[in-house]
């Protein structure tokens, strides 16, 4: 608890880590409070002929779109798609990756092996590509986005975790543990899981940025939630055919993955200073 | 000979890594929740046609020999006929390979030319308003949506201003494809006017792909200079009294650029994946155009060949630079 404490200290002293937390927190009350903070939270999924693309004002703080629905809401809203298709395929990449890359460098078993070598074709292909594919063979859908994510970004985490185990297993206090008798379960997840923790959760942070950038990639070329659900990537392809008048139409959604993505990086970088001593002198620099 | 080693090492985890994606491609293509013979044959098709067609095209067969099958069809480059452009989906995407290219090589030259000097810059001023403003841009630059970057870079320098044009590879006809790539084949034919044109429209998804990359560039040219710098033959060389400038963007750099060698590799698969929604934006003629377009029209032949094509050249990438990098720095030959 102590060393929860003094973490959370040491980020909040880390100016450059501080906005990362400060900009994801932001993403995320957004995405909390969407239906209170909206300006028009009436105007976000239905047509309203009437308001259609009218440039940012008082009232329209982003403008409308092309149905006539408020940027600002629909933006706030599209707050909640992104954190949810970003924490769930994290989350499921971490419950495969993690699992797979602790057993595959713990254990001697040919069955860990292969599991890596085939971590090894998805780490040899850019992500998007494979996404795409899977995306497109199961057509266009939230839970369709996110099976792709998972699928082509558990590799990351078993890769990681496998570096650190085979690492880790050569020290001398998992050998004395080992010399003791100690059950090979219990050494992995008393002694080995928590050493490997924190370079853990510095990918996690970092590969929600990346998560969030690909996902938005997906939906700019189609392959996301389906309209009217008010999704960044979606909004800005949307807006191509309306440019130049409607020069306000992708601005919102842009920044908005700009501010997500700076901050969640931001917050993984400042996490590695904080939580992994051996990289902290790099820091300084 | 511990090269030849060392490509042969590479080489023989190239073939079953190179067979691995083509299973991980061709079992994706095996879990659509809906008959993909149904999907050919169309609504109007009776029971019997579907069974027929389904037998004529081998999916009637146990899964692992179709995937065999699959092998033997891409040994022969064969990567199936796209429903949309009905032609054989190798030679499209062959067709269009060279403007990718193009616009990959011309970020990567935008990313290295710029890069490299702006991190040298950054470490040795380091912790001034250059170096910060260097970093805050260098983490802007791999937050942003490159989709988003470009549609925005295309409504201020085509829309707004008129500068560069708006899409597409050259206005008018373009010159006899020699290479494939416009400006140098602009150049061949003795053009210039047509390889300002060709440049010109180069510029923005150039630099809009660019910028992640320069990014990368940027960091790693800085860690490596600022390590490099606190080696003691910098002092000594120092101490004979070399001029600064000397030492570091000859001796300093030489030495600091290896990490930024093996990143050059990856970052091509940054550009590469980039390309595909930027190629989109600008109506550039590439694979990733193709692949969009494929996505469009539901083109499910063409988009398992794109997949396959661009993982492909994504791993032969990666194996050259490794030999390149073994070349260059024996060290790397142990690990």
């Amino acid at each position: 608890m102590n060393g929860t404490l003094l973490a959370v200290h040491r980020i909040a002293r880390d100016r450059s880590a501080a906005l990362g937390l400060f900009l994801v927190a932001i993403v995320v009350l957004a995405a909390i409070f969407a239906p209170w903070l909206s300006t028009h939270p009436e105007a976000v999924w239905d047509m309203n002929p009437v308001n259609r693309l009218k440039p940012p004002d008082r009232d329209w703080l982003f403008g409308t779109d092309r149905m006539g629905a408020d940027i600002f809401s629909r933006v706030l809203f599209g707050a909640r798609i992104t954190l949810l298709i970003a924490l769930v395929a994290v989350g499921a990449s971490l419950l495969i990756g993690v699992p797979i890359g602790l057993w595959a460098g713990w254990s001697d078993w040919w069955i860990g092996e292969a599991l890596m070598r085939v971590s090894d074709v998805f780490l040899a292909v850019p992500q998007i590509v494979l996404a795409i594919a899977i995306a497109q063979t199961l057509g266009p859908s939230i839970e369709n986005v996110i099976l792709a994510l998972s699928v082509t970004y558990w590799p990351w985490f078993a890769r990681l975790v496998y570096a650190e185990v085979r690492t880790l297993k050569r020290e001398t206090f998992i050998e004395a543990a080992i010399a003791l008798g100690v059950p090979p379960h219990r050494i992995v997840m008393r002694h080995v899981l928590p050493n490997v923790a924190s370079p853990i959760i510095v990918r996690a942070s970092i590969g929600m940025g990346f998560t969030i950038l690909t996902a938005a990639s997906l939906g700019f070329l189609g392959l996301g939630a389906p309209p009217p659900a008010p999704e960044w990537g979606r909004m800005i392809s949307e807006s191509r055919e309306f440019l130049p008048e409607a020069w306000w139409y992708a601005l919102a959604p842009g920044m908005a993955i700009f501010i997500v993505v700076m901050g969640f990086n931001l917050l993984g970088d400042g996490l590695r200073d904080v939580l992994d001593p051996r990289l902290r002198r790099s820091h300084d620099r | 000979m511990r090269i030849l080693a060392l490509i042969a090492k590479r080489l023989f985890w190239f073939v079953p890594t190179a067979a691995g994606l083509i299973a991980v491609v061709f079992f994706i293509s095996r879990i659509v929740p809906s008959d993909p013979v149904a999907l050919i044959a169309g609504e109007t098709a009776s029971r019997a046609q579907i069974e027929l067609l389904r037998t004529k095209l081998g999916l009637d067969r146990p899964l692992l020999v179709q995937l065999i099958d699959y092998y033997g069809q891409l040994i022969k480059g064969d990567l199936g006929t796209s429903l949309f452009t009905t032609r054989p989906v190798a030679d499209d995407l062959l067709a269009r390979l060279p403007a990718t290219i193009e616009l990959t090589l011309a970020a990567m030259l935008i990313a290295v030319v710029f890069g490299i000097p702006l991190g040298v810059v950054s470490a040795t001023r380091r912790n001034s308003g250059i170096d910060h403003g260097l970093r805050i841009v260098s983490v802007a630059g791999l937050a942003i949506a490159s989709f988003w970057l470009a549609l925005i870079l295309q409504l201020l320098f085509a829309m707004k201003l008129g500068l560069l044009p708006l899409q597409g590879r050259i206005t008018g006809f373009p010159p006899k494809a020699i290479t494939g790539f416009m400006t140098i084949d602009a150049l061949l034919a003795g053009r210039l006017d047509r390889f300002w044109s060709a440049l010109a429209h180069l510029a923005l998804p150039a630099i809009t792909l660019a910028v992640p990359a320069l990014a990368t560039i940027v960091r790693f040219t800085r860690a490596g200079v600022l390590d490099t710098l606190s080696r003691p033959f910098v002092d000594y060389q120092r101490a004979t009294g070399i001029p600064q400038a000397l030492i570091v963007w000859k001796y300093v750099l030489r030495n600091a650029l290896t990490s930024t060698v093996t990143q050059i590799g990856l970052l091509f698969g940054i550009l590469l994946a980039g390309a595909v929604v930027i190629e989109t934006v600008f109506q550039w003629p590439g694979i990733g155009t193709y692949a969009f377009e494929a996505i469009l029209h539901s083109d499910y032949a063409a988009v398992m060949g794109f997949t396959v094509y661009a993982g492909g050249i994504f791993m032969l990438v990666n194996l050259l630079v490794d030999i390149v990098h073994g070349l260059i720095d024996p060290r790397g030959g142990a690990a």
